[in-house]
């Protein structure tokens, strides 16, 4: 691809990822929405979380996978594990990377 | 000091309280620190790549700079290297970036009072894992400015250094696997889901989701997936609750 057509499709990316951030921002704020979409909007986080997470850990080389091959799930259970019981960012994280260091050296 | 710092990231649920560091930019930059280690591999693989698919080092660095969109970039680079047409790349990114419109609807109560142009700077790096520590820090009451720009930049500066890094080292085979940093940021997303998570409805809303973006995913619906399977999570929530009460 040409340098500048390089450039313009970077800055029409940028324009395209931007917009859907900013504008739900600015056009809400000082609206009074009716509750079902308040409600709506308060089950978005765990909603979109999971439904970025689950697919990174069940799925493996795009099939659906539990078995030992896919590490990352079962690295998800203690992960899980640590969350439940710390509540805590840190450790869950450190238990998750501690498990796949020691799968990837055990092999697996 | 330095003790003071090197414990705060341990600190009550690891979100860097205020009794423990007064700096609201330092505790934003602790605050970050997941984010930083799951970016900087992210970041430099997306770099490698872009470097291969013959973009200059320059428009690499400059659409970390301006797009700041992992999932989209690692795409980008892959249909630039076939060759494919400019508009077709745009309409791809706005698609794959769309789900970034429910984030920010979810956040607007939290940054209303704030001014336009400091939503504008906040919109501007709302990425999935801004928005999935934030979504949970708000929640908290841990909403300073200072302190959700730190965490911001932070993050965005990370993701620079790891595209950069990648770009001029892309020669360098240099094998992340045994750090094991890949499952940092699927790691930091199930602590933050579990902290997320209150009552049983919200059980449910993760669990649809969750389910419903692996089954698209798997029909091959591979763009689209994650902000579908939201809306069906989001909108079974309501009626969960809705239900509940009758």
């Amino acid at each position: 691809m040409e340098e500048r057509l390089v450039l313009l499709t970077i800055i029409g990316m940028a324009v395209v990822t931007y917009l859907p951030r900013l504008v739900p921002l600015i056009a809400l704020s000082g609206k009074t929405l009716p509750n079902w979409v308040v409600s709506w909007l308060r089950h978005v986080p765990p909603a979109v979380l999971a439904a970025m997470l689950l697919p990174a850990i069940i799925i493996h080389d795009g099939k659906l996978s539990l078995g030992m091959e896919n590490l990352f799930f079962w690295a998800a259970i203690p992960t899980f594990a640590a969350a439940m019981l710390t509540k805590n960012l840190f450790i869950p994280v450190i238990v998750g990377i501690g498990v796949v260091i020691i799968g990837r050296l055990l092999g697996a | 000091m330095m003790e003071k710092i090197s414990c705060a990231g341990w600190s009550d649920m690891g979100m860097v309280e205020k009794q423990q560091v007064r700096n609201p930019w330092i505790r934003g930059v602790l605050a970050a620190v997941p984010i930083v280690l799951g970016y900087l591999p992210v970041g430099f693989a997306y770099g490698v790549l872009a470097h291969k698919a013959g973009l200059s080092t320059l428009h690499t660095l400059l659409m970390s700079l301006i797009v700041f969109a992992g999932s989209a970039q690692l795409i980008v680079v892959g249909l630039i290297s076939s060759g494919i047409n400019p508009l077709s790349i745009i309409m791809t990114t706005f698609i794959v970036n769309l789900r970034h419109l429910l984030m920010s609807a979810a956040l607007f109560p939290n940054v209303a009072p704030w001014k336009n142009q400091e939503k504008a700077a906040f919109a501007f790096e709302l990425t999935d894992e801004t928005f999935a520590l934030h979504s949970v820090r708000f929640e908290r009451g841990q909403d300073e400015k200072s302190e959700v720009f730190a965490i911001n930049l932070t993050a965005h500066i990370a993701w620079i250094i790891g595209s950069g890094m990648g770009a001029l080292g892309g020669k360098l085979v240099v094998d992340i696997e045994p750090f094991a940093l890949d499952f940092v940021l699927p790691a930091m997303f199930i602590a933050l889901l579990v902290m997320q998570i209150k009552h049983k409805a919200q059980i449910w809303v993760a669990v649809i989701a969750g389910l419903t973006s692996v089954g698209l995913l798997l029909a091959g619906l591979n763009q689209l997936h994650v902000i579908l399977a939201t809306i069906i999570g989001a909108t079974c929530g309501v009626w969960i609750e809705r239900w509940k009460k009758d």
